[in-house]
């Protein structure tokens, strides 16, 4: 069955105004259940623009999303309901905590579902447990935290409302090496144990090509590209052009290549590079 | 020679103060750091977030004074009161939020506070304001207003006024770390410019490696002291270090760390994407 299906979508900020502009220009695509999708874009490209789209918060100048086969924009559809299936992430969400303490603050999203407080909190504790926070900051005030476990809160905020699709926007934005990868390991564990559809939005494409399916390219409101990473990966010059950069691994491949040595210039990961070169100087030696 | 920027055994400590007043606890942010930085050098200071390089920073342009040690800003001790205004328009800074940094409604007024501040003759700001913002490529966006431009625009005009400023040394603390790749670039390229150029002093903290490898010195900050410090190559050689506490390794160095490791004979501490396909290519012989 089919999760997300965009149509002809349009976007037009500011219309009828001197600063009128088209964010976002038919924009097409499906995005079936349980897919673990990245979307990347250069700042400006629409990205985030799309992805308020997909849980209701904008709605489009022109064209339809189908959630589950609905139409969203029908009369009578619950944005509400929507919004309890479809979590989205913003940019920076630690900005958004206000709660007295950490627990408090994720049980917030739930407990407006009109849950009872026992579900509430079973979901909450679920939540934080899937971000990785530890129990000994659940009575802390948020504020007291580190950013990346702010962020950590914030995450399991959406998490406790048990979404279908979880979708993020740049998650790691501000964060240390060390942040980024915790979070980003702990979000495709998630994606895996619950098998639900996430969507990625980043510009950092060394961090996407470790875990996405399916990378789509946004570029002045249109998608340029829409494939596996290592099919995009091939397009890394024009990438470039649009202010985006293929993983260093790419370029060093392709150098290799254009200096005559046979190896695969599909490697977009180090252990994919390591491989390929190895069997290259293997495969030399025995000559 | 005496450094630019000197530190000797520089410890900071935070205090967190309960609602009676008194100290709760202390947090031991930065513990024995010493430090020579040489007039015109390029330095990066790496870390994670909480290694204290942050608070290493502040004290750079005496926002923070010490708990305990020294620090001299061109030879004044970042204690001594009187020097203050002395001490900050020989060390700029730049933050990492871009937004928290303009005040003013058009780029170029904004450039021009620091410098009216000084009490600097007009003319002189005139010709100051036009050159900083030419250093970092903004001079088209002059009478623009600073809301419409890009993070990295934003960041460019921050550092066009600590330039027209004339300092000495410019710290910028994570000044891309709210950027896309393209406004990373440009910030990076500019704060060389300022360095190759003018011969200003660069101090610069961040953690993403790929803007340290052309710095003359690396310096690497775990736990509020120095982990590692030397050039890009000799840091970068320790990939087993870096990783072990959980730093980046820029991709092609890692590359050749694994290659290594199966048997390839490649040297340590590749940093280019040229550096290693030499160095492959260099095995075929």
């Amino acid at each position: 069955m089919m999760s997300i299906k965009i149509e002809h979508l349009d976007y037009v900020y500011s219309q009828g105004t001197a600063y009128e502009k088209k964010a976002l220009n038919n924009i097409n695509l499906e995005i079936p259940d349980g897919q673990f999708v990245g979307i990347i874009g250069h700042t400006g490209s629409g990205k985030s623009t799309l992805v308020q789209h997909l849980n209701g918060l904008m709605k489009a100048t022109d064209g339809t999303i189908y959630f589950n086969g609905e139409n969203i924009y029908a009369q009578g559809y619950s944005m509400k309901e929507l919004r309890s299936k479809v979590g989205l992430v913003f940019q920076y969400p630690e900005y958004q905590l206000f709660e007295i303490d950490v627990f408090t603050d994720v049980c917030f999203g739930p407990k407006n579902l009109g849950l009872p407080i026992e579900e509430v909190e079973k979901r909450a504790t679920e939540a934080l447990r899937q971000v990785g926070l530890k129990e000994k900051y659940y009575k802390k005030s948020p504020f007291e935290l580190s950013g990346g476990q702010k962020r950590r809160v914030a995450i399991a905020g959406i998490l406790a409302m048990q979404p279908e699709v979880l979708i993020l926007d740049e998650p790691t934005a501000g964060l240390d090496p060390k942040g980024r990868d915790d979070i980003l390991d702990q979000i495709a564990e998630l994606q895996k144990q619950r098998n639900i559809t996430v969507v990625l939005v980043s510009h950092s494409m060394e961090d996407i090509a470790k875990y996405v399916d399916r990378i789509i390219v946004m570029e002045k409101g249109k998608v340029r590209f829409d494939d596996a990473p290592k099919k995009v990966f091939e397009h890394y010059k024009e990438l470039e052009c649009i202010g985006l950069a293929a993983p260093q691994v790419t370029y060093v491949m392709q150098e290799l290549k254009n200096r005559g040595m046979n190896v695969d210039t599909h490697a977009t990961t180090i252990e994919e590079a390591v491989a390929s070169i190895m069997s290259y100087e293997e495969g030399r030696g025995r000559k | 020679m005496m450094g630019i920027i000197k530190a000797k055994k520089l410890v900071h400590d935070y205090e967190k103060i309960g609602e009676d007043g008194q100290v709760e606890a202390v947090y031991r942010a930065v513990n024995g750091v010493d430090l020579d930085v040489k007039p015109g050098q390029f330095i990066a200071i790496l870390g994670h977030n909480g290694s204290g390089k942050s608070t290493l920073a502040k004290h750079l342009n005496a926002i923070l004074l010490p708990t305990e040690g020294t620090v001299w800003v061109d030879g004044m001790d970042t204690r001594d009161e009187e020097k203050l205004s002395r001490i900050r328009q020989t060390a700029g800074m730049v933050f990492q939020n871009p937004d928290n940094q303009i005040i003013a409604t058009v780029v170029d007024e904004d450039v021009a506070f620091g410098p009216e501040n000084m009490g600097i003759p007009t003319e002189e700001i005139v010709s100051r304001v036009e050159e900083s913002l030419k250093t970092v490529g903004m001079w088209e966006y002059r009478d623009k207003s600073p809301n419409r431009l890009s993070g990295g625009q934003k960041q460019r005009v921050a550092i066009a006024g600590v330039v027209a400023m004339e300092p000495k040394c410019i710290v910028l603390d994570e000044p891309t770390a709210m950027l896309d790749p393209v406004g990373r670039r440009e910030v990076i390229k500019a704060a060389q410019k300022l360095n190759r150029e003018k011969g200003v002093t660069i101090v610069l903290i961040t953690h993403y490696m790929e803007e340290v490898i052309e710095a003359d010195h690396v310096i690497v900050m775990d736990q509020g002291k120095i982990l590692m410090q030397g050039t890009p190559k000799e840091v970068f050689s320790q990939v087993d270090i870096l990783k072990e506490h959980r730093l980046d390794v820029p991709q092609v160095t890692m590359l050749a760390h694994e290659l290594k490791k199966k048997g390839l004979a490649l040297p340590e501490g590749i940093l280019t994407v040229r550096e290693l396909a030499d160095a492959l290519e260099g095995l075929k012989k």
